[in-house]
């Protein structure tokens, strides 16, 4: 099962909800922070790091000597990653989305693959789980091929020692953040009944519900506000799956980097109980379900 | 004209409640919210629109049906794995369509059709603190950074022929293609913090970004008594990159009060934090005013 904890306004708490279901999961679990632009889940599960590689993206590289300026190539890119001015063939890499359809369109072979870093995709072991996460590189704006990456990297790693995996997402409700919950099993989106969470949470639904997927709630920062969200929720047939409150200790305990589910023994139960209902939503009542197909 | 825009790597740390703040005390701009995923300025100004346009960006290829051989050509050729084979043949997802065009240009049976997506809508608006320009993405939507680029030349216009001399952002959080697009040529970046680990991490993957494009960078710490050693530790953090701290603010609910009446923190009765909003402001254009 592939849960993704996602949430149209940021920092509404997606950190926090993964971070403690990943301390009180009860299987074989990995931990993937593919909040790629600003990753914070290791900041809280401080994982031993076992391994990192870059991520790179295929773009082309020209060999002049073949090249007959027919301009194909340009014609093709919708990116204007390529330009032929006459003699003369500009590339820009940091355009490119790397569909390597000049390299396929090319008549004359001119063109080979080439790459651009995108970021570093690290992992390692958090407590009992796996921890996986992508850092996208300063500079680089397109976060949804780098994000693919990180997903492949997950199913090695599931592929390896099936389980359970939980994904930080990042914010908003557009391409990354529908990237990013895509493949997954259950969507649970973090809010807060602020306006403007209640607001982007409603962008989120949107979003996301066209995904078809099984999707619940979880308010946080409860008691602030107003009650609007809970309205929403009710005709839209959104379960809430739990609340957390709104009080300065948690508040304090995060700005101290402790995991919230590790405050208090109420807090601890309210992520407990949060991973039942999560597999409910998710039609699996097993844990391990996975891990022992 | 100066262009300011308020960023904060991380989520949540207060930068529309703040921007909200700023376009009330600011006089002569033009305001505008980049954030256009999840833009939320609008909820704290009430804008009534004056003009709408819509959004077009991109491609969306689709296989027609009628067409289709079924010879699977495209299917492997699609590195975004957009291309699905069911007991229907052939169909493009379009959450995964990049429109990169690449099974347009190798469909044997020219199948496949290739359409400009509608992707959101812009406006221009009036707010009783002056004009905004703002957008709305169609939710599960994309290229955002070509959106952004398209509100801050309008915000640009619009100050020109009003006389106005400044250019007032509200950005995207994160560090990816619409923030880049939206401090691109801004004078000045106000990113606002908070005093966690997530908060320090992602301010100095902001900072890094701004320098990258050289742009002029400060920083305004919210809620700064959640965390005092972290609060401190970003100041030093700060002071060791010359990066000028404009502000510590404290962890106060009156700006979820504020939000809530639809209101900004400067337009509810004086508070310390609301004198402490205003000197932060006039250290703020003082800031933009000195980039050169």
């Amino acid at each position: 099962m592939i849960v993704s904890v996602a949430s149209g306004k940021g920092g509404t708490g997606k950190t926090t909800v993964a971070a403690s279901l990943t301390t009180v999961w009860d299987g074989p679990l990995v931990a993937v922070d593919l909040d790629v632009e600003e990753p914070n889940l290791h900041l809280f599960l401080r994982p031993t790091v076992e391994g990192r590689e870059a991520a790179h993206l295929e773009i082309p590289v020209l060999d002049q000597s073949r090249c007959t300026y027919c301009g194909t190539c340009s014609d093709l890119c919708q990116f204007k990653a390529i330009s032929v001015m006459g003699k003369l063939v500009l590339i820009f890499p940091e355009m490119c989305h790397g569909c390597g359809g000049c390299l396929a369109i090319c008549p004359e072979k001119a063109l080979s693959p080439g790459q651009r870093e995108l970021g570093e995709i690290s992992w390692g072991r958090a407590g009992g789980a796996q921890f996986l996460m992508g850092r996208l590189r300063v500079g680089e704006a397109m976060s949804p091929p780098f994000m693919r990456l990180v997903k492949a990297k997950l199913d090695e790693m599931l592929a390896a020692s099936p389980g359970d995996a939980i994904l930080d997402a990042p914010p908003g409700v557009s391409c990354p953040a529908v990237n990013a919950v895509i493949d997954s099993d259950v969507i649970i989106l973090v809010t807060e009944p602020t306006p403007f969470g209640f607001h982007d949470f409603q962008l989120a639904w949107e979003a996301f519900a066209p995904l078809g997927k099984p999707m619940g709630t979880v308010v946080n920062r409860a008691g602030l506000g107003s009650k609007d969200l809970y309205g929403f929720c009710r005709d839209k047939g959104l379960p809430i799956l739990a609340e957390i409150p709104f009080d300065r200790a948690i508040a304090e305990a995060y700005a101290r980097g402790r995991v919230i589910a590790d405050v208090s023994p109420q807090l601890r139960e309210t992520f407990v109980s949060l991973r039942g209902v999560i597999r409910d939503l998710a039609g699996r009542s097993r844990p391990g379900e996975v891990a022992h197909a | 004209m100066r262009e300011i825009v308020i960023i904060s790597g991380k989520g949540g740390t207060g930068k529309t409640s703040i921007t909200g703040v700023f376009a009330h005390l600011a006089k002569n701009k033009v305001i505008c919210d980049l954030d256009v995923d999840a833009p939320d300025l609008h909820l704290l100004l009430h804008p009534s629109k004056e003009r709408v346009e819509e959004f077009h960006s991109g491609y969306q290829a689709r296989i027609d049906k009628d067409s289709c051989t079924q010879c699977g050509v495209c299917a492997p050729m699609c590195r975004f794995g957009a291309i699905r084979e069911d007991e229907d043949g052939f169909s493009v997802d379009p959450l995964r369509c990049e429109g990169c065009k690449v099974c347009v240009a190798f469909c044997p049976a020219e199948a496949v059709r290739f359409t400009q997506k509608h992707c959101g809508q812009w406006y221009v608006s009036s707010t009783r603190f002056g004009p905004l320009v703002h957008a709305q993405l169609f939710p599960g939507g994309e290229n955002s950074g070509r959106l952004v680029m398209v509100l801050k030349q309008q915000a640009q216009e619009i100050a020109k022929a009003k006389g106005l001399d400044l250019v007032l952002c509200d950005g995207a959080p994160g560090i990816g293609c619409p923030v880049i697009s939206s401090l691109s040529g801004t004078h000045l970046a106000v990113a606002v913090t908070e005093p966690t680990p997530s908060g320090m991490h992602d301010l100095e993957r902001v900072a890094e970004l701004c320098n990258h494009f050289q742009i002029g960078f400060s920083v305004i710490i919210n809620k700064c008594d959640l965390n005092p050693d972290e609060a401190a530790r970003i100041e030093a953090y700060c002071l060791a990159h010359s990066y000028p701290v404009l502000a510590s603010l404290p962890h106060d609910p009156v700006f979820t009060r504020a939000m809530v009446k639809g209101l900004v923190v400067t337009e509810l009765p004086e508070t310390e934090l609301s004198r402490e909003l205003v000197r932060t402001w006039t250290r703020v254009e003082e800031m933009a005013r000195r980039v050169p």
